[in-house]
């Protein structure tokens, strides 16, 4: 198996990681990080170097985007997050950080897995989401405010849970 | 209190949070933190968010994968079954092809105002076809010569399909389609980070125009005239990414065809 090969094979655990939080549902993100793969081995050769595991997460990034396009259009598929299991069950004591993505906006959600999760610069967060630094910084900011404002706000609800 | 007591920015606060402040600025921000404790609890909240997330998510990258993200599997299947994609494709695009050209036949009138209902005929059809993943064309890129022949003896006009890939754009493929002024040609490519771009072309009246720009809320297309025929770009909102393929476009279309008696 050629370098560019192993340097994909030794992405996937950690894109398997970004997907799940990203999707919140372990079928679909191992479909995406299949069509993943399968696109960067078709684009092969238009690879002249550089960071294959950045590469590897910008067409994640999108393929999710187009992804969540076509469900918009579909109202009736929406509701990923009612059949997300993982967010249910003895789980429950960590279940609000999952919620609390499900509540954000899609590009703020990966800016915030890209940081905190991939432990990826600001400056590579930039370029796989094809946006200014400045763009991620505040994208950063606002899934923070709103992952707080939405675990201190639901903390009370935790009592019940159990 | 020291001399590099002076406000510490939100942004500094995140940078310290991920490691990305530079080292001479984080004195600075710790002694701000012990003094305001409003911003040492946000920085707390925000750490806790990242152990949070690490404690639900670290273990998937610890599993072992299941077997159809295997590389060397997907690396073989791809070239295999690229072959029978494509053989369908192009016996798909005989069929479909024909037909739809007879059910367009004699739609031939338009009108100026036509070109904004042919621009979001456009986008539309960029919308439809662009998520596709398994048959995004009726005819795949690498028949380029057989796909601009079919494509120009269907709109009665000479068409290109211009080359991209000095942007990093590969050609998909096309596939006929109706459009309001009849038969029309819809070319598609691809970035390397899987980011798609649709050029649609077809007969107008309008009269011919420079590069203009139109938006929606999650794509935007540049759409142009020349020589009667309209052609729309359409793509991901990002502006000046559309501009430079759509320029591109514009100029090869336009060496093409120089202008008749002038």
């Amino acid at each position: 198996m050629n370098e560019f090969r192993q340097r994909i094979e030794a992405a996937i655990p950690a894109l398997r990681r970004y997907a799940r939080a990203l999707t919140r549902d372990t079928e679909i993100a191992d479909d995406i990080v299949q069509d993943t793969v399968v696109r960067a081995l078709r684009s092969e050769h238009l690879f002249h170097g550089g960071d294959v595991r950045a590469w590897l997460y910008t067409i994640l990034t999108n393929l999710n985007r187009n992804r969540l396009r076509t469900l918009s259009r579909r109202p009736a598929l929406t509701s990923i997050k009612d059949s997300d299991v993982i967010t249910n069950g003895p789980e429950s004591g960590n279940r609000d950080i999952g919620r609390a993505l499900d509540d954000l906006a899609e590009d703020q959600r990966a800016t915030l897995l890209l940081v905190v999760l991939e432990g990826l610069t600001y400056r590579e967060v930039a370029e796989v989401q094809g946006v200014p630094i400045g763009t991620v910084m505040s994208r950063l900011a606002r899934a923070r405010m709103q992952i707080k404002a939405y675990l201190d706000g639901e903390r009370p609800s935790l009592r019940r849970v159990k | 209190m020291t001399d590099q007591d002076q406000t510490i920015t939100e942004d500094e606060l995140h940078a310290y949070v991920d490691d990305e402040l530079p080292a001479e600025r984080r004195a600075a921000v710790e002694a701000w933190l012990a003094a305001h404790l409003e911003d040492a609890a946000k920085v707390a909240a925000w750490r806790n968010h990242a152990e949070l997330l690490r404690a639900r998510y670290g273990g998937v990258a610890r599993e072992i994968p299941p077997e159809r993200l295997n590389v060397a599997r997907l690396a073989c299947r791809r070239r295999n079954g690229w072959i029978a994609v494509a053989s369908a494709a192009a016996l798909a695009a005989f069929v479909i092809g024909g037909f739809i050209g007879w059910t367009v036949r004699g739609v031939e009138s338009s009108s100026p105002s036509d070109l904004t209902r042919f621009t979001a005929d456009a986008l539309e059809a960029y919308r439809l076809y662009v998520v596709e993943v398994r048959h995004p064309v009726e005819v795949p890129g690498d028949q380029r010569p057989h796909l601009v022949e079919w494509l120009s003896k269907r709109l009665g006009s000479p068409l290109r399909a211009p080359q991209l890939e000095r942007l990093g754009l590969k050609l998909v493929g096309g596939r006929l389609l109706p459009g309001p002024t009849g038969a029309t040609a819809f070319f598609m490519y691809e970035a390397p980070s899987g980011e798609r771009f649709t050029l649609y072309c077809g007969h107008t009246s309008a009269h011919e125009t420079a590069l203009r720009y139109t938006a929606g809320a999650q794509n935007a297309a540049y759409y142009w005239v020349d020589q009667n025929l309209a052609y729309v770009l359409s793509g991901p909102a990002e502006r000046d990414t559309l501009l430079k393929i759509a320029q591109a476009a514009y100029d090869q279309i336009d060496l093409r065809s120089p202008r008749q008696g002038g």
